[in-house]
């Protein structure tokens, strides 16, 4: 008999409705299932490189990645290309795109080398997306975490919490915030990560509070496991692909929020963002409709980008989920 | 007797396999046939698509399926939904998920009847009633009304078998009907559909993975594995003495079967290894779990061939009745 | 002798407003070795006393002894190293496992946490288990999703061997498997308790799974104990008329086109009657039985049992 089960463990050796039930293109049969094959879970592989390759393979992931990656580039070679203040005035204003070919992308009413201020302000838009959502990730996933954990009064309270974050307009709050704490990279970055945790806190709650029931969790507790290595060891690690597919969101977010507040003039005024360059292209906007034109074309390639990089997250974390 | 269903060599195919190959049998009138497997077997599959119901990717390669004198798998598609409901119903494992949650039972059922027997608003709602009273759900006019989740698991497998049976069907499929109930409420269920089958006159094709379910409500059994009939017998014979070595391992591992064993004195007899097996195997699927195989059945499919005492079997061994008793002797080796 | 020993136990949850007592006052003992059976339909409480004796779910009243330690008041940091000596297996061998864990991990674990031996020990102690309940050595390296349905409930019961205990609460532990995988598991158990000299909780809804594992019965009502006896007792002379119902229902080729359905559903446990739990179902109900919830007693056959009518079902099953 044990030979037998040493043969059946080879997975190549799969049944047939074994190698069905991977089948992506099947759609969810609530019906058919006898007593053994209804729970075999669609997610074939967990490991680090077969999750690479079908990453790899993966149509939105690849173009958003590619994307985002030349975005990036520019960013890191933004003061290589165009050392100097990017503020500075150094051409005569509103040259058109072309125009000039050592300021390639124009000038604007000022002066200043649009070319410039894209590559600068990518530094800026990137810095601020990313570090404003370790931020709320990490205070989110902190407060979801004890919130689905705990339950009872705990989560009562900071669902609370929770809610009242929600019910405010974030971007107001966000103004708000700013206004009061004086504009710079280093507010701007915290009052957008204090904004946007509320999105994290509720996913990992939820998480959190469906995991707990999972039997794999209660095994661990009847085998002794301490509360902190069940969440880190058993609960986080099953949540983390839905933690994963919102972050590269909510980095997108992050980003446009930024703009936003710039384009109010509620941004670092000593740094150069896409946000305010469309805020001071816009009354220019009949004649010179490339200077809002321009860092709006790179706003939304940047916020595609991370929405094409979350979908392809989805597609390959989740399985189950994208084929609802 | 002509069988009412007649199906000839039915195979069903994914893209990459094949979990129903060359499956014949026949359905006469009233009858309950019963096709026991375990998953993997193919069984639903093949409920599925007598219904012309097979889930995405898989699809009919070959075969007929003969309802009175039309080939139901050469019908078009607008036709044949017409002949779902009202030749053919169906019902299946989760009561949960079979009904919609948002509509009144009243509502569903209803919509059945308006539907297929047009009839009018109030015409349905009277007749909803008297279908709730046929099985056996108590205040029907006030069940009418409710949603459901007011229902508990056995009601709502009423409602789906008063679904089920409100074209007057010519053949009811119930698979694993009583898979997801409590063994009680399993015991109403299935007189429940006994009792339809007697007094409608419908034939039953009942799917399940239970043999003593089987032998208490069916007049025919068919045994698959991994795809293809192994035994067809009536069941008082198949359990009195199993011929397939599969079918006589099921019957030797079922605890339900053998009142007197205990595990202090006895183990149950197993079938070595899981149905995977099947998969890579050029010939007889059950061969790498099977105690009598033979040199050929690791490369010939055996044919289903006439054996004793009217039943139909596909191995290659030469068998002899053994009564389960004996069987299960030889596997107490403790 | 008893290893565990439960004392009027109650486990109490809320749904929305309303208390629902799932385990309501029951009483039992294990005695090293013993194989108990704890039989009862959906919703009895059964599952739930399984996981409260575990303290998985807090008892809201009761005492849990085991091995003469009063588990019931222990802090939980105290209770950890009981939990070495008391474990469980799940029913479901797909959702009780880890899957972004492979098995050498989900088996490692426990060592670690309770540092039991050194890192090759512990090693030599997961090839040995794995070898025990029949998997291949390299199934360390493996994740869940490989395996089938009856190998994963194998690595289910490697794990709560994992740290030698005493007992093991066993729920459900073949009702999700096909039967011919289910024989295989069920003698796996009867194996290693007999090698290892463990006592077993057996809880199942399968009378006659029960029947086959175990050397004693519980059956289970609504929260409440309402017959126990020794295997062939309750198989042989069921005195309580839903035991005997359980039995009736057991699909049995034997019985042609019969059976005595029970009638009536199951109970909402929102929702009991008054006086005996069974009474609305109870084919031998009478104004007594509204009145007054029969306790467990002794009968003339040995057995307890908590019915005012237990004489009157002395009649051998219909079968």
């Amino acid at each position: 008999m044990t030979d037998a089960i040493l043969d059946s463990t080879r997975p190549a050796e799969r049944s047939p409705d074994d190698r069905l039930r991977t089948d992506p293109e099947r759609p969810e049969w609530p019906n058919i299932h006898a007593p053994d094959t209804h729970l075999i879970a669609a997610d074939a592989g967990h490991s680090r490189s077969q999750l690479l390759r079908r990453l790899g393979r993966n149509p939105s992931f690849v173009a958003g990645a590619g994307l985002l990656l030349v975005i990036f580039a520019a960013a890191v070679s933004a003061p290589v290309l165009f050392p100097g203040d990017p503020l500075s005035m150094v051409a005569r204003p509103l040259l058109w795109p072309g125009q000039d070919l050592a300021y390639a992308l124009g000038t604007d009413s000022l002066g200043r080398d649009v070319a410039a201020g894209l590559m600068h302000g990518a530094r800026v838009s990137l810095l601020i997306g990313l570090v404003a959502t370790t931020i709320g990730v990490a205070v989110g996933t902190a407060v979801g975490a004890v919130a689905g954990c705990r339950g009872g009064r705990i989560d009562d309270i900071l669902v609370r919490i929770i809610e009242l974050f929600q019910t405010v307009p974030s971007f107001i709050l966000l103004v708000v915030l700013v206004a009061i704490a004086q504009p710079s990279i280093t507010t701007v970055t915290w009052a957008i990560g204090l904004v946007t945790w509320p999105t994290i806190a509720r996913l990992v709650r939820a998480e959190f509070r469906v995991l707990r029931e999972k039997e794999f969790v209660m095994a661990a507790r009847s085998l002794g496991f301490s509360d902190s290595r069940i969440v880190i060891r058993e609960i986080l690690p099953n949540a983390l692909p839905a933690i994963i597919v919102t972050t590269s969101v909510m980095v997108a977010t992050a980003i446009l929020m930024e703009a936003a507040l710039s384009f109010l003039g509620l941004g670092d005024p000593n740094v150069v963002s896409w946000g305010s360059m469309i805020g001071s292209g816009r009354e220019l906007i009949r004649t010179a409709w490339y200077l809002t034109a321009l860092p709006g074309v790179v706003i939304v390639l940047t916020v595609l980008s991370l929405n094409l990089i979350g979908d392809g997250l989805t597609d390959v974390l989740n399985p189950r989920l994208s084929k609802e | 007797m002509t069988p009412l269903l007649d199906v000839r060599d039915l195979t069903i195919c994914f893209p990459n396999a094949t979990p129903v190959r060359n499956l014949s049998f026949g359905l006469a009138p009233a009858e309950a046939l019963a096709i026991v497997g375990e998953s993997g077997s193919g069984k639903s599959l093949t409920a599925l698509a007598l219904m012309r119901l097979l889930p995405g990717a898989a699809r009919i390669a070959s075969g007929r399926v003969r309802l009175d004198n039309d080939d139901l798998l050469a019908l078009p598609e607008v036709e044949m939904r017409s002949r779902r409901g009202r030749d053919i119903a169906m019902i299946f494992q989760e009561p949960m998920t079979s009904l919609n949650p948002v509509l009144t039972i009243g509502r569903q059922i209803a919509e059945v009847l308006q539907l297929h027997r047009g009839l009018t608003k109030a015409q349905a709602r009277r007749e909803a009633a008297e279908l709730l009273d046929l099985v056996r759900i108590p205040n029907p006019e006030r069940c009418l009304d409710d949603h459901p989740h007011r229902l508990s698991g056995g009601m709502r497998q009423r409602v789906m078998i008063a679904i089920a049976a409100a074209c007057r069907p010519k053949i009811l499929i119930a698979d694993e009907p009583t898979t997801a109930l409590d063994v009680t409420i399993q015991a109403q269920v299935l007189e429940l559909l006994d009792r339809l089958r007697r007094e409608l006159s419908l034939s039953l094709l009942l799917i399940t993975h239970d043999l003593g379910l089987v032998g208490q409500w069916a007049d025919r059994v068919i045994v698959m594995y991994a795809g293809r009939k192994v035994e067809e017998a009536s069941p008082g014979i198949l359990f009195e003495r199993p011929l397939h070595p599969y079918t006589r391992g099921l019957l030797a591992a079922s605890p339900r079967l053998h009142d007197r064993l205990h595990y202090r004195s006895a183990r149950l007899a197993e079938i070595p290894g899981n149905i995977a097996s099947a998969a890579t195997q050029a010939g007889c699927p059950f061969a790498p779990r099977c105690p009598d195989r033979l040199a050929r059945c690791r490369t010939n499919v055996p044919d289903e061939r006439d054996a004793a005492s009217g039943r139909r079997v596909a191995c290659h061994v030469d068998l002899t009745e053994s009564s389960r008793g004996l069987h299960h002797d030889a596997a107490l080796s403790y | 002798m008893t290893l565990l020993s439960v004392t009027d136990l109650k486990a109490t949850y809320r749904v929305g407003a309303a208390p629902v007592h799932a385990v309501d006052g029951v009483s039992l003992d294990i005695a090293p070795g013993e194989t108990v059976g704890l039989v009862g339909e959906s919703g009895c409480g059964k599952s739930t006393l399984g996981k409260t004796i575990l303290r998985l779910v807090e008892p809201s009243a009761g005492r849990i002894a085991f091995d003469g330690v009063d588990l019931t008041t222990l802090p939980e940091r105290r209770l950890r190293a009981y939990r070495r000596r008391l474990q469980m297996i799940f029913q479901d061998p797909f959702a009780s496992l880890n899957p972004r864990q492979t098995i050498g991990d989900i088996l490692l674990a426990p060592l670690n946490v309770h540092r039991v031996g050194s890192r090759p020990d512990r090693r030599r102690r997961v090839s040995a288990i794995l070898s025990q309940v029949g998997l291949p050595e390299d199934a360390v390296a493996r994740y869940p999703h490989e395996f089938s349905g009856g190998q994963r409930q194998r690595i289910g019961i490697a794990r709560a061997l994992i740290l030698g205990p005493d007992l093991i609460i066993c729920d459900e532990p073949v009702s999700a498997l096909d039967l011919s995988v289910q024989a295989q598991i069920l003698n796996l158990l009867a194996d290693i308790k007999r090698d290892l000299k463990l006592s077993l909780l057996f809880i199942s809804h399968d009378l006659s799974v029960v029947r086959y594992l175990s050397d004693r019965v519980l059956v289970m009502y609504l929260g409440r104990i309402v017959e126990t006896g020794s295997h062939e007792q309750i198989w042989k002379t069921p005195r309580h008329p839903y035991t005997r119902a359980l039995i009736d229902a057991v699909p049995d080729p034997a019985r042609r086109r019969y059976a005595a359905p029970l009638p009536g559903d199951l109970p909402d446990p929102r929702n009991v009657a008054e006086g005996c739990r069974f009474q609305p179902r109870c084919p031998l109900a009478t104004e007594l039985c509204t009145r007054q919830a029969p306790e467990l007693r002794v009968t003339s056959t040995g057995h307890q049992v908590a019915c005012h009518h237990a004489e009157m079902t002395a009649a051998p099953s219909a079968a």
